[in-house]
C-alpha cells in the first residue's frame, strides 16, 4: 500500500449500529490517485456498506481510513461532511436526482456544500451546461425539471453533478444497471471521457464483469472485504 | 437555493401539502375570527354607556341594575320614588340627572321614559353622543324618539303613528293613546337602538286608566282631558348621575346607598359592566380555549403528515447527504419546510379572516348589533400569526430529529 494511495482503508472492522448479524472486515484496500477501479460483487458483498466508510457517513469501529490524505476518523461529523463533498462526487445506481428541482438545480447543489468546488467554477451554471453539453445531453435541459427526463438522462444528470467543481474522486453506485445495453456503453463512454478530461479518481462498483474492461483494475469484493453473519 | 428547493419539494407534494395548509389556514382562521369577535364584543359592550359616573335604581344587585338600565334586559323589581329622585337630584354634588321608566313595550322593543336631558348626556363609545339620523327631540306630549333598529325594523318614518303596548311581551295595548314619531336617532350599537323613546309625562299618560297594571274597566279618559292633568310620574325605574367633580363620585354612591327613606342602590357603570364581563367571559375564555385547541390539531396534523412523509423521503435525504449535507442541514430543511408550510397557513388564515369579515361584517351588524372594525391586522394578529409558524417549527422538530437519526444510520444507502 502506497503513500500515494488516493483512498487508502487498512484493518477497517464495522458492524451497523444495532444490526449484530451484519459485519464487515476490510484488512486492506487502497486506489492510487487517477485510477480507474471496479469492484465487482453480488448484493449484499457490502459493497454499500464499503462506499458509505469511504464517503465517510459511517465511521470504522477500528482500523483507518485514509481519504485524499485524510484520516476520516481524525475529522468531526460535520467536516467529514464538508469533506465529502469538497473531495467525492457520488452517483447512484438510480433516483439520483430530486425530482422536484431543475437540472441545474441538481447539479448545483453539491456547490452549496462544498466551497472550494464551487470556488473552482468561475460560472458555475456556464459549467453545468457544459458539463450537459459534454455528456451529450439535450440543449437547454438545465432548465427541466429532472423528473420529466428518462432515466438515462438522469444518470447522466447524476454524473455531472458528481463532477462539478473536479472534486477528486469519483464513486459510482452501479450507475448503469438501470439501463439497457447500448444505453450503457454509451453512458460508460460519456462518464469516461469526463473522468479523463478531468483526471478524476473513479471507483465504480458493479455486478457485471464485462464492464472490467475499460477500467485500470478490477477488484472482487470477495477478495478485499470479508463478511461476518451471525445466525440469528 | 435551499429555500427554493424546499419550496419545491412541498409544491411537489402539492395535495397532502395543500391539505395541511388549508388545515392551518381554516385553524387561524377560526382564531383569529373568534379573537375579533372576542374584542369587538368586549368593545361595544364597554362602549354602550360612557360618561355616566352612576347608575341609581331600586336596591336589587349591580349587575341586575345594569341589565335593565342599560341593556335593556330583564326587569326591576322596585321602583325608585319620585320623592326620592327629587331628593337625589337637588343634591349639590349632582351635575346632571336623567331619570328612566321601564315597563312597556312596543312589538318586540321597549319603551324607555325619560326627560330630553337624556339626548344631552347619554353617551357611548367614549363620549359619544346620540345623533339624530332624522327629526327631531320629542316635543309634544305624545311624540316619541325611537332607536336606529326600531325604525329599521318597523319600518317607521318621521311622523308615523305606534301604538304602546302594556307590560312586556303584551298584547294589551294603549290604544287610546297612540304615539307619532318625532325622530330616529344614528345607528348607536347599543340598547339604545332597539329602543322606543318617549317623556316621562306620557309614560304618566297612558296609564292614566290602568291601576297595579290592569285596566281600569270601563275608564276611557280622553286624549284632551289627559292633557289638562298633572303627569308628574309617581315612580322612576332609574336614574344617570354626573357629578360636578369625579371626587365626590364615591361619596355621592355611599350617599345613596345609606339612603334613609327607601332602599337604593347606586352602581359604577365601569365597574358593573367589568362584573358583567366577568359572567359573560367564561363563555369567551371557553370559545379561546377552543379554537386554540384547533389550532393544535392543525399543527399536530402537520406533524403526522411530515412522519409519514418521512419514509418516502428517505431517498431524497441520502442524496442530499452524498452532496455533502450534514444529518443537521436535513434537520433544518425539515424545520424549514414546516415553516413554510404553517406560513402559508397563516396568510391563508389570514386571507379567510378578511374575507370571512367582508362577508359577514354586515349581516353580525344587523343581527346582534355587533360591530367587527375591518383594520389591517395589528401587532396582536400579527404575533398570533408569528406563534402559528413558530409552533409548527416546535411541533417539527419531532419528526425532523427521526429524519436526523434516520440520515445518521442511513448515510448514503437508503435500507428499506
Amino acid at each position: 500500500m502506497g503513500d500515494s494511495g488516493i483512498i487508502e482503508l487498512k484493518d477497517v472492522r464495522f458492524r451497523w449500529p444495532g444490526r449484530t448479524s451484519f459485519s464487515i472486515a476490510v484488512p486492506e484496500f487502497s486506489v492510487a490517485s487517477g485510477e480507474t477501479v471496479l469492484l465487482l460483487g453480488e448484493s449484499g458483498s457490502g459493497k454499500s456498506t464499503l462506499l458509505s466508510l469511504i464517503c465517510g457517513t459511517v465511521l470504522a469501529d477500528s482500523g483507518v481510513v485514509v481519504v485524499g490524505g485524510t484520516d476520516l476518523k481524525t475529522l468531526s461529523g460535520w467536516s467529514r461532511d464538508r469533506f465529502r463533498a469538497e473531495q467525492i462526487g457520488v452517483v447512484f445506481q438510480q433516483f439520483n436526482l430530486l425530482p422536484f428541482g431543475s437540472v441545474a438545480d441538481n447539479i448545483l447543489l453539491p456547490l452549496r456544500f462544498a466551497p472550494d468546488r464551487k470556488g473552482r467554477c468561475t460560472d458555475a451554471r456556464r459549467e453545468a451546461e457544459g458539463l450537459c453539453r459534454a455528456l451529450g445531453l439535450p440543449e437547454g435541459v438545465v432548465e427541466s425539471k429532472a423528473a420529466t427526463l428518462s432515466v438515462g438522462q438522469q444518470q447522466r444528470v447524476a454524473v455531472a453533478r458528481a463532477l462539478i467543481g473536479q472534486p477528486p474522486i469519483l464513486i459510482a453506485d452501479e450507475p448503469t444497471s438501470s439501463l439497457d445495453e447500448t444505453a450503457q456503453a454509451n453512458f460508460l463512454d460519456l462518464m469516461f471521457d469526463q473522468v479523463k478530461v478531468q483526471a478524476s479518481t473513479l471507483l465504480m462498483v458493479s455486478h457485471d464483469p464485462r464492464l472490467g474492461e475499460r477500467f485500470d483494475r478490477v477488484v472482487r469484493m470477495s477478495e478485499i472485504v470479508t463478511i461476518e453473519r451471525e445466525v440469528a | 437555493m435551499i429555500l427554493r428547493l424546499a419550496a419545491a419539494s412541498l409544491v411537489a407534494r402539492g395535495l397532502t401539502v395543500g391539505m395541511t395548509v388549508l388545515a392551518i389556514g381554516l385553524s387561524v382562521a377560526l382564531f383569529l375570527g373568534v379573537e375579533k369577535v372576542r374584542t369587538g364584543a368586549k368593545a361595544s359592550f364597554a362602549d354602550t354607556i360612557s360618561g355616566t359616573d352612576l347608575i341609581v335604581g331600586a336596591r336589587s344587585g349591580s349587575v341586575q341594575l345594569l341589565l335593565y338600565s342599560v341593556f335593556r334586559i330583564g326587569n326591576a323589581t322596585n321602583n325608585v320614588t319620585w320623592e326620592s329622585y327629587q331628593d337625589l337630584a337637588s343634591r349639590p354634588e349632582i351635575d346632571w340627572i336623567v331619570p328612566i321608566s321601564l315597563g312597556d313595550s312596543h312589538r318586540q322593543f321597549r319603551v324607555m321614559g325619560t326627560t330630553s336631558a337624556f339626548f344631552e348626556h347619554y353617551m357611548y363609545r367614549q363620549g359619544r353622543s346620540l345623533g339624530f339620523g332624522e327629526g327631531v327631540v320629542m316635543d309634544d306630549l305624545f311624540d316619541t324618539v325611537i332607536g336606529h333598529d326600531v325604525a329599521q325594523s318597523l319600518g317607521y318614518g318621521v311622523g308615523d303613528p305606534i301604538v304602546v303596548a302594556h307590560g312586556l311581551a303584551s298584547f294589551t295595548e294603549h290604544k287610546d293613546q297612540p304615539f307619532q314619531v318625532s325622530g330616529i336617532l344614528e345607528k348607536t350599537g347599543t340598547p339604545v337602538d332597539r329602543t322606543v323613546i318617549v317623556s316621562m309625562e306620557a309614560i304618566e299618560a297612558i296609564h292614566v286608566d290602568w291601576q297595579r297594571g290592569a285596566r281600569i274597566p270601563g275608564q276611557t279618559t280622553p286624549v284632551d282631558q289627559i292633557r289638562q292633568m298633572d303627569l308628574t310620574p309617581k315612580a322612576i325605574t332609574a336614574a344617570l348621575i354626573g357629578v360636578e367633580s369625579p371626587l365626590q363620585t364615591f361619596s355621592l354612591q355611599r350617599a345613596i346607598n345609606e339612603y334613609p327613606e327607601e332602599p337604593l342602590l347606586a352602581i359604577l357603570p365601569g365597574v358593573a359592566l367589568q362584573e358583567l364581563w366577568g359572567i359573560v367571559g367564561i363563555a369567551e375564555t371557553a370559545l379561546l380555549a377552543v379554537s386554540v385547541m384547533v389550532v393544535v390539531t392543525a399543527l399536530i396534523g402537520m406533524m403526522a403528515t411530515i412522519f409519514s412523509s418521512l419514509n418516502e423521503r428517505r431517498r431524497e435525504m441520502a442524496i442530499f447527504r452524498a452532496m455533502g449535507a450534514s444529518p443537521m442541514a436535513i434537520l433544518g430543511l425539515l424545520i424549514l419546510e414546516a415553516i413554510l408550510t404553517a406560513a402559508a397557513g397563516a396568510v391563508l388564515g389570514l386571507g379567510l379572516l378578511y374575507l370571512g369579515l367582508f362577508i359577514a361584517q354586515p349581516i353580525i351588524d344587523s343581527a346582534f348589533g355587533l360591530f367587527l372594525p375591518i383594520d389591517p391586522p395589528a401587532i396582536r394578529e400579527a404575533l398570533v400569526l408569528l406563534a402559528v409558524v413558530a409552533a409548527g417549527a416546535i411541533v417539527s422538530m419531532i419528526p425532523a430529529l427521526r429524519a436526523y437519526r434516520l440520515s445518521l444510520a442511513d448515510g448514503m444507502v437508503v435500507r428499506s
